[in-house]
């Protein structure tokens, strides 16, 4: 009897253990980004380019950087966005119960687990084969297969929670499936197509691997999509790979704005599900 | 209130072409489908994409001698893969000797014991670990992992265990295997505790209460009835987790060392596959073959992440058909 309790003791310490590691990591990386983000940010990081020699530690700030990504990850979420409504509408609308709408479903949970580096590699090979350059283009691209999976998947479980006796009264009003599709489904999901939209932009806002190749860097904003864009993680990554202390600095301030562009991202996409669930009819 | 103007013209909005309503209907079928279609052929795509870029290096090179030799030497023709494959290998191993019982635990307490109340307070903070990105994740290793390898890890485990070549440490910088996999470990935290919590809480409640009614305890019954009823689903989440930590790519980069040797100890520094990749694509175009071994590296990174999704995604969704 003595044992069996003493037992349960250890794994529930065992447990409360693994929760502070869990946890605990979480708060140390957000409290490290912050300690020595923080220090090194300044107005001028955020509104300017890059002056002249910016990598030797001179003026200028990562204005370039901030509107690339915005820039990358929001073309790639629009262009996702035109393919993954479709898809999930489909799966849930035309294809419930069939073979082909698993078999779809599965398709999209392994692209979701292709590593980003390897769409970065396709998008290049792609690029290659066009032959296109490093560009805002060839990024957007790279990045919307990265997002497509994130996005449809989400968006099929928002739609998959509505009520079917929903769908059924619309059918049985008369509405074609399509009709049902656009003016009933849409407009009952649309807090959780948002949050499906928001998560995959985070996603693809925080991706460096998949832009590596793809869209290039430059110290400029880019002016049209074919020309080269650059990315917040790759600059970080760049100016982390100067030996100069000052510059290395910057890269931990630039990772501070990106991880807040990202936890808003994902706490507002959280928000906007909790409030607007409320008006959804049950 | 009146009804605003975006309610009005949702209300009495017309799918723009003027065509019957059945035609419109099974036009948006076919459409849909063959956008669904299509997406469900890229996993194909990409791969014969690739294969047929590596193509050149495999007909001018036998692919034992690519897996199996430990030269990397672009300049000189010679291409082993040997190391990367082995640096990758222990990267991922350790993280995941390193990530797995926590994860485990986390999620049976989450799945088992928590009330709803701490579940819906810890899980938003599981899910911000999820979506940080990886370069940060990279920071953070070199900011407070490296320097914790270096200064805490090295000497004490290296100090103790020196005699056992695994720990012995011959590397003056904390970048290596064991800061990679420590990154990589809180990577996964997030993935195995998601998919493990679910699968654990979708074994029937019956289940419990006859162990329970029986008079085991809490701790019993989750060893012997409700983790045997969800194993398959459990090591399904722990493939999933090792497949993300073998395809990751900037974090690993910026905390292992990267140098093309095999290496011997946990703080030895080790090259991964995709680091090999993103380190070198830039400068592969004038090298030939250059750019077929490193597509080739990519291939190999794909086929493996692969096999292991669809086998765990194939166990999931046997699972929740069961539930």
């Amino acid at each position: 009897m003595k044992r069996r309790k003493a037992e349960e003791c250890f794994f529930k310490l065992m447990m409360a253990g693994s929760m502070v590691i869990v946890l605990g990591s979480l708060a140390l990386i957000l409290a490290t980004i912050l300690w020595r983000g923080l220090p090194a940010l300044n107005l001028a990081m955020l509104t300017q380019t890059p002056k002249g020699g910016y990598y030797l530690g001179k003026e200028g700030g990562i204005l370039n950087a901030i509107v690339g990504s915005l820039y990358l990850a929001g073309g790639a979420t629009l262009l996702s966005l035109v393919a993954s409504l479709p898809i999930a509408l489909y799966l849930q609308i035309y294809a419930t119960r069939s073979q082909m709408g698993e078999l779809a479903r599965l398709a999209l949970d392994v692209l979701w687990g292709i590593p980003s580096i390897v769409y970065g590699a396709f998008g290049f090979t792609l690029m290659v084969w066009l032959g296109m350059r490093a560009s805002l283009l060839g990024g957007i691209i790279a990045l919307a297969l990265l997002e497509l999976p994130i996005m449809a998947r989400g968006m099929d479980e928002a739609i998959a929670v509505v009520p079917s006796a929903l769908k059924e009264a619309s059918l049985a009003l008369g509405a074609t499936r399509l009709e049902t599709a656009g003016k009933v489904i849409i407009r009952q999901t649309a807090p959780g197509l948002l949050t499906a939209i928001l998560l995959a932009f985070g996603r693809g806002i925080g991706d460096a691997a998949s832009v590596l190749f793809t869209a290039g860097y430059t110290d400029r904003l880019p002016d049209s999509l074919f020309s080269p864009a650059a990315s917040l993680p790759l600059a970080i990554f760049f100016q982390l790979g100067t030996p100069f202390p000052a510059v290395q600095e910057r890269a931990y301030a630039s990772a501070l704005v990106l991880t807040v562009i990202v936890l808003t991202l994902s706490l507002l996409a959280r928000k906007l599900a909790g409030r607007l669930n409320t008006h959804i009819v049950r | 209130m009146a009804t605003p103007w975006y309610r009005q013209r949702a209300e009495t909005w017309q799918f723009p072409l003027g065509l019957n309503r059945r035609l419109q209907d099974r036009l948006g079928k076919w459409v849909m489908a063959w956008l669904t279609l299509l997406t469900g052929l890229l996993v194909p795509v990409i791969a014969l994409a690739l294969y047929l870029r590596v193509q050149p290096i495999l007909a001018s090179k036998p692919l034992a001698e690519l897996l199996f030799s430990t030269t990397w030497h672009p300049l000189k023709g010679a291409f082993g893969f040997y190391p990367f494959i082995i640096g990758t290998l222990w990267v991922t191993g350790l993280a995941m000797f390193i990530a797995v019982p926590p994860s485990l635990l986390t999620a049976i307490y989450l799945a088992e014991y928590a009330s709803e109340r701490v579940r819906g307070l810890v899980k938003p903070f599981i899910d911000l670990l999820a979506g940080i990105p990886s370069v940060v994740f990279g920071i953070w290793g070199i900011l407070t992992v490296v320097p914790f390898v270096e200064h805490v890890a090295m000497p004490g485990l290296g100090g103790w265990l020196g005699f056992i070549p695994l720990f012995r440490s011959d590397n003056p910088t904390g970048y290596g295997v064991l800061a990679g996999s420590l990154v990589l470990a809180v990577m996964v935290f997030p993935i195995i505790i998601a998919v493990a919590e679910e699968v654990i809480r979708a074994a029937p409640q019956g289940l419990r209460e006859a162990s329970l009614a029986l008079g085991a305890t809490r701790w019993q019954t989750v060893k012997h009835v409700v983790l045997k009823h969800s194993l398959a689903g459990v090591m399904a989440a722990v493939v999933l987790g090792f497949s993300r930590a073998f395809g990751e790519t900037m974090a690993v980069l910026m905390v292992v060392g990267n140098m093309p040797k095999v290496p011997h100890s946990i703080f030895d520094a080790a090259y991964p596959l995709t680091a090999l990749i993103a380190n070198n694509y830039g400068e592969m175009m004038s090298i030939p073959l250059y750019d077929a071994a490193l597509l080739g590296a990519a291939l190999i990174l794909l086929l493996v992440v692969l096999v292991f999704n669809l086998a765990s995604r194939l166990v999931l969704v046997r699972l929740v058909r069961q539930a």
